[in-house]
Parts: structure tokens; C-alpha cells; sequence
């Protein structure tokens, strides 16, 4: 399953079941992608690291 | 088990889905559950809402305040939240966790909490130099600094002052420690350890997540020990304590994490499947 990247366009490749809100990153620019469907297959730049993130 | 004899459905509670996520979900369909992501952004619920007919939800939202509410939410509903509110309560805030700490008897740095810049000047010279300043909410060592002096305290200070969050005025210092190269990661499961893992790095921070290296290790059964019971202190089910020896071979507890990533333990240990050593000790449990 592919899609394309939003930020450099080459095309990205999913895993065989992907899942909403999965962090996919973008083999040709490294950019960190985020799952927003799986049918179609279509992907948002994820969001920044917020503040109160972590372990 | 459930009514028709099959295994319940495991609800994994994120807004974010990540490797860590993705192998639990794993563990957990390859153990018979029937799994799915519970989205943390799209959760409401009434005060006076009805209790459900339960569930188990593995707590991994990344956002420590979402992770919060959402679990009280959830426990108001009826479900068992693994890890807890109140556990993501006291491990996501370093002071309550120094709290439960030393509540235990159990050895840490030297902690101080100063409720302004003003008193963290002093305080920094009563713990004595150098001293960690540590914010109170976050991790991966982010805005984690060392300062080696009173003259440095006071820009750093000046800096913190300057922050407009209430937070942030709020000061934790941490003593020092000068550690041998590495810390340790010990990730413990409902009492009992699943693994640990030196981890060393240049900077003086040894995060793998700030490039550190990791290697397996085996705790001596007084360590064990000590991870176990700090994960207890705490009320976390599913806890990543932090441990570091001091130069005169003390090991002292520094965090214990709730939402323990675990890639560098797993890269660590790769005969082990860490996801499903959690699954099992987890979710077995609560069948």
C-alpha cells in the first residue's frame, strides 16, 4: 500500500495493515508522516513534539 | 474470557501509534484478543455518565496531561486503565514521583522542589554544585540542565523566571550524580522485572532517545529489588525505572516512566519479545 508524501512527494510506502494515526516516516526525506486514513491510504505531516510529551 | 468463550477485547489507548503501539497491538492479536487503538482525541465523557461494562485499556498516549484525564475518564466508565491515573499522575510529575520515593524509604539524589526562581537560588546552594534543574513535567531529558555554579544558577534562574507558565516557576533540583559512563533501564511488570539495559552516551544525559546506546545487562538481585519496589511506590503496573550508581557503587532511583518506550530495550534483548512479556503479565492477568 503507497501513498504519497505531503511535504517532498515521492511516494511512500505503508505497512501491510496500517493503523489511524500510525507514524510512518517518508524514506526520501525523512519527514515523521501520520496515518489521517487507511481507506484510501492518506498521510499528514505528524504533529511537532509537544511539551508535555514522553515516556 | 468472555461470555462466547473468547478472549476480551484489549482496547490501546493513543493519539500517536508508534513502533511501541504497534508490537503491542501485535502481542496482543497474536494472544487471541481481539485489539484496536482507542483514540485519545476523540474521548468525551459526562461527569454523570453511566458506568460500562468495563474493559482493560493499555494507557499509551504520549501527552502526559491527555494521558491523565483520558484514564480518569475511562476509570469513570467503568474500565481497569493500565497504567492508572493516578499512576500516570505520580510518575509524570518528578516531584510527586520524588514524593512516592521517599515515601518508600527508598534511595534517590538529593531532591529539593523551590516554588520560585528566588528560593531555587538558595536551594541550589544547600544541595551544592553542580546541580540538575529538572522541569517538572516532560521527558527524554529535554531542558534537563546542569549547573556548575552559583553565577550559573542565577542566569539559568533569570531564564526560568522569564517563562510565562505558572509551571515553570516551579523549580526541581536534583544533587548531582556523578555516574560511571551509563545508567539503568529496568522495565517492570506488575512486580516483576522483564528486562534491563546499560545505556551510555556521550552527553552526560544518557537517554537513548538523545543517541545513547544501549546494551542488555542483568540486575544483581538487590537492584531487581529496588526497580520493583519503585514501581510499587509509584502504582504503576507497567513502569521503566531509572536507576543510576554513584561513584562509590550506591544505586539510587532517578524516574520511573508509565509509558515506558521500549525499542532500545527490545534492540537490547532481541531473543525477547518485550511486547508480549508485557501482554502476558498484563493481560493475562486480568483475563
Amino acid at each position: 500500500m503507497t501513498t504519497t508524501c505531503p511535504e517532498c512527494f515521492e511516494t511512500v510506502t505503508a505497512p501491510a495493515e496500517p493503523v489511524l494515526h500510525e507514524i510512518l516516516e517518508c524514506a526520501e526525506c525523512r519527514g515523521e508522516l501520520e496515518v489521517v486514513s487507511t481507506a484510501p491510504l492518506l498521510v499528514a505531516l505528524a504533529p511537532e513534539v509537544a511539551e508535555d510529551w514522553g515516556e | 474470557m468472555n461470555a462466547r468463550g473468547g478472549r476480551d477485547p484489549v482496547l490501546v489507548l493513543a493519539s500517536r501509534v508508534g513502533p511501541d503501539e504497534k508490537g503491542l497491538l501485535t502481542a496482543l492479536r497474536r494472544g487471541g484478543h481481539a485489539a484496536e487503538v482507542l483514540d485519545t482525541n476523540a474521548l468525551r465523557r459526562a461527569a454523570s455518565g453511566p458506568a460500562g461494562p468495563g474493559g482493560l485499556v493499555l494507557n499509551r498516549e504520549i501527552g502526559q496531561v491527555r494521558a491523565r484525564y483520558a484514564a480518569t475518564m475511562l476509570e469513570a466508565a467503568g474500565m481497569t486503565v493500565v497504567n492508572s491515573a493516578a499512576a500516570v499522575q505520580t510518575c509524570g510529575d518528578k516531584w510527586l514521583t520524588s514524593l512516592a520515593l521517599a515515601r518508600a524509604g527508598l534511595p534517590a539524589p538529593r531532591t529539593v522542589l523551590a516554588a520560585s526562581p528566588a528560593a531555587a537560588e538558595e536551594a541550589a546552594a544547600e544541595v551544592g554544585f553542580p546541580v540538575v534543574l529538572k522541569p517538572l513535567v516532560g521527558s527524554w531529558g529535554r531542558l534537563v540542565t546542569r549547573v556548575r555554579d552559583a553565577e550559573e544558577a542565577a542566569t539559568v534562574l533569570e531564564h526560568v523566571g522569564a517563562q510565562p507558565s505558572p509551571q515553570a516557576q516551579v523549580v526541581y533540583l536534583q544533587e548531582y550524580v556523578d555516574k560511571p559512563g551509563y545508567d539503568l533501564r529496568a522495565l517492570v511488570v506488575r512486580g516483576e522485572l522483564v528486562a534491563a539495559m546499560r545505556r551510555y552516551a556521550d552527553d552526560w544525559r544518557t537517554n537513548v532517545s538523545r543517541g545513547g546506546r544501549a546494551e542488555p545487562c542483568v540486575l544483581d538481585p538487590d537492584t531487581e529489588k529496588l526497580a520493583v519496589r519503585a514501581a510499587e511506590a509509584t502504582g504503576a503496573d507497567i513502569a521503566g525505572v531509572d536507576l543510576v550508581e554513584d561513584r562509590a557503587g550506591a544505586v539510587l532511583v532517578l524516574e520511573v516512566n508509565h509509558r515506558v518506550e521500549f525499542a532500545g530495550l527490545q534492540a537490547a534483548h532481541g531473543g525477547l519479545d518485550i511486547a508480549a512479556s508485557i501482554v502476558d503479565r498484563i493481560v493475562g492477568g486480568a483475563s
